[in-house]
């Protein structure tokens, strides 16, 4: 695998982050081509981080929260995987492949299942090949 | 006022429907203010002025130029970057020259496919020998030659320095007389790059419409398929209404005509993407848990990238759709 993807993740505070540290902190080995962004609450993830990380050249993003009803602000996940499905949605028009956004749900003591995760993510998008988006909107502007 | 040098006012239209120099046009009996204070130096919809004319002044000769409608084809670019030259302040005026506007449309779709559709596979059209439009082309008297027409529509600040814009589709014509005559009596203007003539608060906090902090949506419909009650927020009758991504200043005109807001006013300040904004908006307002049902409420939504950007595609985060 020469190619090797840069993939987005935002990762929620009180679960998904909490569980990608075990993961480091067990010494669990797993795809150095995740790019992680601490947010509070996958709530906070805003379409527009989405977007722009596409636009800045990442080649996936990975949005990562508690699993529902789990939520540290008892609603924030499930706002997100309503984004999330619109998104989807908007992505696909757009002509990027729904492959390279993902939402799953990731809880502190699942170190293992992130590590499995990222791996597995890392697979599907190095097949897909690189994103285009930030070359075109190079070549436009 | 009298004594004062007439100001030179210029008016012009790129990729445009003509609109915009109609409200310019509706400024009425104003005009005759707008006259008083200004010389109209060039403006190909209502003067017979010509291009040479514009190259033949001296640079910053100009001091406003409104333009509007975007810039899709080579004639465009070259007369934005021309009167850029001869203007001393250049206001990209409507949707098209601020965000894109409804050519921007285009950007969904490629040059190839835009020439296909309009020139061989159009149902109006007769064309069997497939002749696309050329550039330049030979006849006995000479060349003939045309705009080169762009894969790719851009908004004027992507092509040139823009000095304000004042958005709208079309701009309401008390907005351009407000800011028309703050010029003119030589008003404090705010910083370059500003939006002029709109309000920086969404369309909500205008609106008088009836709202509750209980907005909850298990389905959505297109205006055509709901009687509206003409009282309650559209948002909470599951009508999309690009209200809460879009700045105010159009005096609500559309949902006072009983019409859910389309967003050419375009973001706030804090909005970069108007799209991406209404997208988080809207979606926090589905009333579901399980991604099925989500998904089942998300499918009344048919153009999801259409509805959103209708008027800010060449100027949101992702230009234009990505073909490989």
């Amino acid at each position: 695998m020469s190619y090797k993807p840069t993939i987005v993740a935002f990762l929620c505070n009180w679960c998904s982050y909490t569980g990608a540290d075990l993961a480091g902190t067990s010494r669990m080995k797993y795809s150095p081509n995740i790019r992680v962004i601490r947010v509070m609450c996958s709530g906070r993830v805003e379409p527009t981080f989405v977007l722009k990380s596409f636009r800045e050249g990442a080649d996936a993003v990975l949005i990562c929260g508690c699993h529902p009803g789990d939520c540290h602000y008892h609603e924030g996940n499930y706002k997100c995987l309503r984004r999330y499905e619109l998104l989807q949605k908007y992505i696909q028009q757009m002509g990027i492949e729904k492959e390279r956004l993902r939402l799953e749900w990731v809880s502190a003591s699942e170190g293992k299942i992130f590590a499995e995760l990222v791996n597995e993510m890392t697979e599907t998008v190095a097949k897909l090949g690189p994103c285009t988006v930030r070359k075109v909107m190079e070549t436009i502007s | 006022m009298e004594n004062k040098p007439k100001l030179k006012l210029a008016v012009y239209w790129g990729a445009a429907c003509g609109g915009c120099c109609v409200s310019v046009l509706d400024v009425h009996e104003k005009l005759f203010d707008v006259v008083a204070a200004a010389d109209l130096v060039f403006w190909p919809i209502a003067l017979d002025f010509k291009y040479k004319d514009v190259e033949e002044m001296p640079d910053q000769h100009i001091d406003v130029t409104l333009f509007n409608g975007a810039v899709r084809n080579s004639e465009n670019e070259h007369m934005a970057k021309l009167l850029r030259q001869k203007t001393k302040v250049l206001v990209a005026y409507g949707s098209c020259a601020h965000m894109g506007g409804i050519p921007g449309l285009a950007n969904f779709s490629t040059k190839e496919d835009i020439f296909k559709r309009a020139y061989i596979e159009s149902e109006s059209t007769v064309n069997p020998d497939g002749i696309l439009p050329q550039t330049e082309f030979e006849v006995a008297e000479g060349k003939l030659t045309l705009p080169v027409f762009y894969n790719d529509v851009k908004t004027l600040d992507q092509v040139v320095d823009v000095d304000y814009y004042l958005p709208g589709c079309p701009p309401q014509t008390e907005r351009l007389v407000e800011v028309f005559m703050a010029i003119v009596t030589g008003a404090q203007l705010p910083p370059k790059g500003s939006v002029v003539g709109a309000r920086d608060k969404a369309q909500c906090d205008e609106c008088e419409r009836k709202k509750t902090d209980n907005k909850l949506i298990k389905k959505f419909y297109r205006p055509w398929e709901i009687y509206d009650d003409g009282e309650t927020c559209f948002l909470e009758q599951g009508v999309i209404c690009m209200g809460p991504s879009t700045r105010s200043g159009c005096g609500v005109r559309c949902v006072k005509g009983n019409a859910p807001c389309r967003g050419c006013y375009g973001p706030s300040s804090e909005a970069r993407d108007p799209g991406a904004k209404m997208m988080s908006a809207i979606a926090t307002m589905i009333d579901a848990k399980e991604p099925e049902e989500v998904n089942k409420i998300i499918e009344d939504i048919v153009d999801p990238a259409g509805t959103f950007y209708r008027f800010s595609l060449p100027g949101s985060i992702l230009r234009r759709k990505i073909t490989n």
